[in-house]
């Protein structure tokens, strides 16, 4: 985290906004405090944070084993399953044939005798060719048989965009998958995020989908000495307040975070949700009451996004408290471009945040003025 | 990793029956070169061992046995000693009741439907019990049976109580998912059957699965002596499907115990196999992928279990995966909705003479193994095992309101937290909820 906030203070020395002035000062001063902080904490990317959570959970249950593709001799696609074929054997760590329908229904059918399969995606967009597994054969099937069949197996794998990597490799499943009763969906952001997360989606009984995001992966944020216990896990359901603030609630997921934290001119609250099924409505619709202004933010298509659900679930239960109409922040439009300037304007940038945070403001002073 | 075909030797009557099914398409069936006989359909041709393909003979083929024997053989040759019999009797009557008992119920059904009791999609298994009955009777309670939504004789003959399935249909609360799941979704954990599916290959990855976790207690776990086999049901189309192949490959690859059988009636709701199949040989896929494939007479109750037997032993004894591909008939529609124009009255008459009940009374009766009354008397037994289930799930309660909301999760904290800030499961009105949760 301090890494990112240094990092994007340099960068908004280069936008010319008396609001962001302000920003800086207000970081510098934030940065300083969380220097004293970082001294006694260890830091470590949410590879490791990830890495760490599977063996630690493979350790303890033995029923715990890891099935995708390239997970096993070539150490993961992206070095999440780093070292656990050595650790734990190809009867554990299982490489996969390009069969996404097929081992995703294996690790279903495996989870119905009581095993507890992590089943990887290389990156979310493949779990379409699987997705009749995840809905039908793995979170209906609790319901359908009436609580005798339990499915304990976690999806997981990169979410969303990367950088450059094309329209069929980019696309966010949050707003999918969070639709699906029986479901319970994870978007960890820092690495204790995924360490607590990823611990808790492992040991729980029901199917988890855990939709990480590629560019986070070699990200450092500070750990404390609880996170790295092997026991550590964060609840499913409830979100978590990265800052406090007073004017505004700004909600977000994944790696949209990191590019908030630097927009603060609004004295802006800013939640990780953490986890998209279920949405912590209480916690949202908390902040909102005390802020009575509200901005959504992923990165994720706009139509029948998380950001509708959050201003619905808004609307329904503190309609009243609202100063404002809700901004919904998302993705364009369109299937993700190649071209880095057409991508970059396809995803939310923090000059998007920042137009949001002020209309969502100036609401409010221009009806005054008006009146 | 073996790659053994062979075939069970079938006999009877030639019947023109493809020039009735040829109705519906222009070109005859592809055939195997090889083959000197006409077509494997309807049963009309003797495929001796090894005429075809290369075969390598498995160690266990190479163990000498008695010859499969037709039912319909059985006439000619009265004097036979005992010992070349198939079953025994109790084996026999086993086979018998259960099959008795898939019918009796599958016919209660459409009568239970048509009056109103029974709703939406139900698909029944009439013709095909010899099948059913032939693998699922060998299998022990630890096995695994995955499904498709033909699923009620495969939840029966495994064992599931017809009441627990009828009430199931009726949609009532003591049904075997408690009304949740229906005539397509049959789960039984004590009975090992795990579904019951709707969409077309979704049962065979997770009948791998199943097979998988065998493996995997046994290897991984520690448990030395898991040996439970995984049988996976499905039709003729879906042997055209994705999914399929992908589990062929991974079953042989890893040696999976698990036996996939094609219940290849002929007929995808309206859509006829030889019209949506390049090569209509089903049983060729097995070694295609690395492991044997075999064709067998879905008609002939005895033949399904000899060819199971050896499937299943083979399983067990961890030597992995077998494709049967069972050539059997369904005598009502697809499904109860579905009108049945399309097919050929003169093949509904073919195989309704080859009727697997009739067949498999016929052979008891030539080898005096039951008497009449013996088998009548299994009938009304069963009758009344039908005519009980249908009462008990007639005077069985309708789901409270309650139930709506519950087995979402294994963990209902799954619905998360409620405006109070507590779980919302935790507040006991919680589940008085309906549509707006």
């Amino acid at each position: 985290m301090l890494g990112t906030i240094r990092q994007k203070a340099v960068a908004a020395r280069s936008l010319s906004s008396q609001v962001l002035e302000n920003d800086l000062m207000r970081l510098r001063s934030v940065a300083s405090v969380m220097r004293h902080y970082s001294a006694g904490t260890k830091e470590m990317t949410v590879r490791d944070a990830l890495n760490s959570a599977l063996d630690e959970e493979m350790a303890a249950d033995p029923s715990v084993f890891v099935m995708g593709e390239e997970v096993g001799e070539y150490q993961g696609a992206y070095k999440i399953t780093k070292g656990l074929l050595d650790k734990y054997g190809p009867e554990r760590v299982v490489d996969t044939p390009i069969t996404e329908a097929g081992f995703a229904g294996i690790g279903v059918g495996s989870a119905y005798h009581g095993l507890r399969p992590v089943v990887e995606f290389m990156t979310f967009n493949f779990s379409m060719q699987a997705i009749d597994h995840i809905i039908n054969s793995a979170a209906k099937s609790n319901y359908m048989s009436a609580g005798q069949i339990n499915v304990p197996i976690v999806f997981r794998g990169p979410n969303g965009p990367a950088a450059g990597v094309g329209a069929q490799h980019s696309q966010c499943y949050g707003a999918w998958y969070g639709s699906v009763p029986g479901l319970k969906v994870l978007v960890p952001y820092s690495s204790e995020d995924a360490r607590g997360l990823l611990k808790a989606a492992i040991r729980d009984p029901d199917p988890v989908v855990f939709l990480e995001n590629e560019l986070l992966y070699g990200e450092s944020f500070p750990v404390s000495a609880e996170a790295l216990n092997s026991s550590f896990c964060l609840p499913i359901g409830k979100a978590k307040i990265e800052r406090e603030g007073k004017d505004i609630t700004i909600t977000a997921f994944s790696k949209m975070a990191a590019e908030i934290l630097e927009k603060d001119g609004i004295s802006a609250e800013v939640i990780n949700l953490r986890s998209i099924r279920p949405l912590d409505r209480a916690t949202i619709n908390a902040s909102v009451r005390k802020t009575n202004r509200l901005v959504t933010v992923e990165e994720g298509f706009p139509q029948h996004g998380i950001g509708a659900e959050i201003c619905a679930s808004v609307v329904e239960d503190s309609f009243g408290y609202l100063d404002a109409p809700v901004e919904r922040i998302a993705g364009a439009d369109v299937p993700t471009p190649y071209a880095a300037n057409l991508e970059r304007m396809a995803f939310p940038q923090i000059e998007d945040i920042v137009r949001a945070a002020r209309r969502v403001c100036y609401r409010k002073s221009s009806i005054a003025a008006s009146a | 990793m073996s790659s053994a075909t062979f075939s069970a030797t079938t006999a009877g009557p030639h019947l023109p029956l493809y020039t009735t099914r040829a109705r519906s398409h222009d070109q005859n069936p592809m055939f195997d070169p090889l083959k000197k006989s006409a077509s494997f359909l309807g049963s009309s041709t003797k495929l001796s061992f090894n005429s075809t393909t290369t075969t390598k003979l498995t160690r266990a083929n190479s163990v000498a046995r008695s010859p499969i024997v037709a039912v319909s053989e059985v006439k000619e040759k009265k004097s036979k000693p005992i010992s070349n019999l198939l079953i025994t009797k109790e084996e026999g009557l086993d086979l018998y009741e259960d099959m008795i008992l898939g019918r009796a119920f599958e016919d209660m059904c459409a009568q239970m439907y048509y009056r109103g009791k029974m709703f939406g999609f139900v698909h029944l298994y009439n013709g095909q019990e010899a099948v059913s009955t032939g693998f699922i009777r060998l299998l022990k309670k630890e096995d695994s049976v995955v499904s498709t939504y033909r699923d009620h004789v495969h939840s029966l003959s495994k064992g599931v109580p017809a009441r627990a399935v009828m009430s199931e249909l009726f949609g009532k609360t003591t049904g075997c998912c408690r009304g949740q799941g229906g005539s397509m979704h049959m789960f039984s954990k004590e009975h090992n059957v795990l579904g019951g599916f709707a969409f077309i290959g979704e049962g065979i990855p997770v009948a791998t699965g199943a097979a998988f976790s065998s493996k995997y207690r046994r290897e991984v776990l520690g448990k030395a002596d898991c040996d439970h086999v995984t049988c996976a049901f499905f039709g003729d189309g879906t042997a055209n499907n994705g999914q399929f192949f992908e589990c062929l490959n991974m079953a042989a690859l890893w040696k999976l115990p698990i036996v996939f059988v094609v219940e290849n009636n002929l007929w995808a709701i309206g859509m006829s196999h030889l019209r949506a199949t390049s090569d209509p040989e089903i049983w060729k896929k097995g070694p295609a992928f690395g492991m044997p494939g075999v064709h067998v007479d879905g008609m002939d109750v005895l033949k399904v279990r000899e060819v199971a037997k050896e499937a299943i032993d083979r399983a067990r004894r961890g030597e992995g995966p077998t494709l049967v591909e069972c050539e059997t008939y369904r005598f009502r529609g697809h499904s109860l909705a579905d009108p049945d124009e399309l097919r050929d009255p003169a093949e509904k008459a073919h195989y309704a003479a080859r009727d697997p009940i009739s067949a498999l009374k016929k052979y008891m009766f030539e080898n005096n193994l039951a008497s009449e009354a013996e088998l009548k008397a299994i009938e009304k037994k069963i009758d009344e095992v039908v005519e009980d289930a249908v009462e008990f799930a007639d005077e069985s309660p309708h789901p409270d309101r309650s139930q709506l909301l519950e087995n979402v999760f294994a963990d209902p904290r799954g619905f998360g937290i409620g405006p109070d800030g507590r779980y919302r499961c935790e507040d006991p009105k919680f589940t008085q909820g309906t549509a707006h949760v």
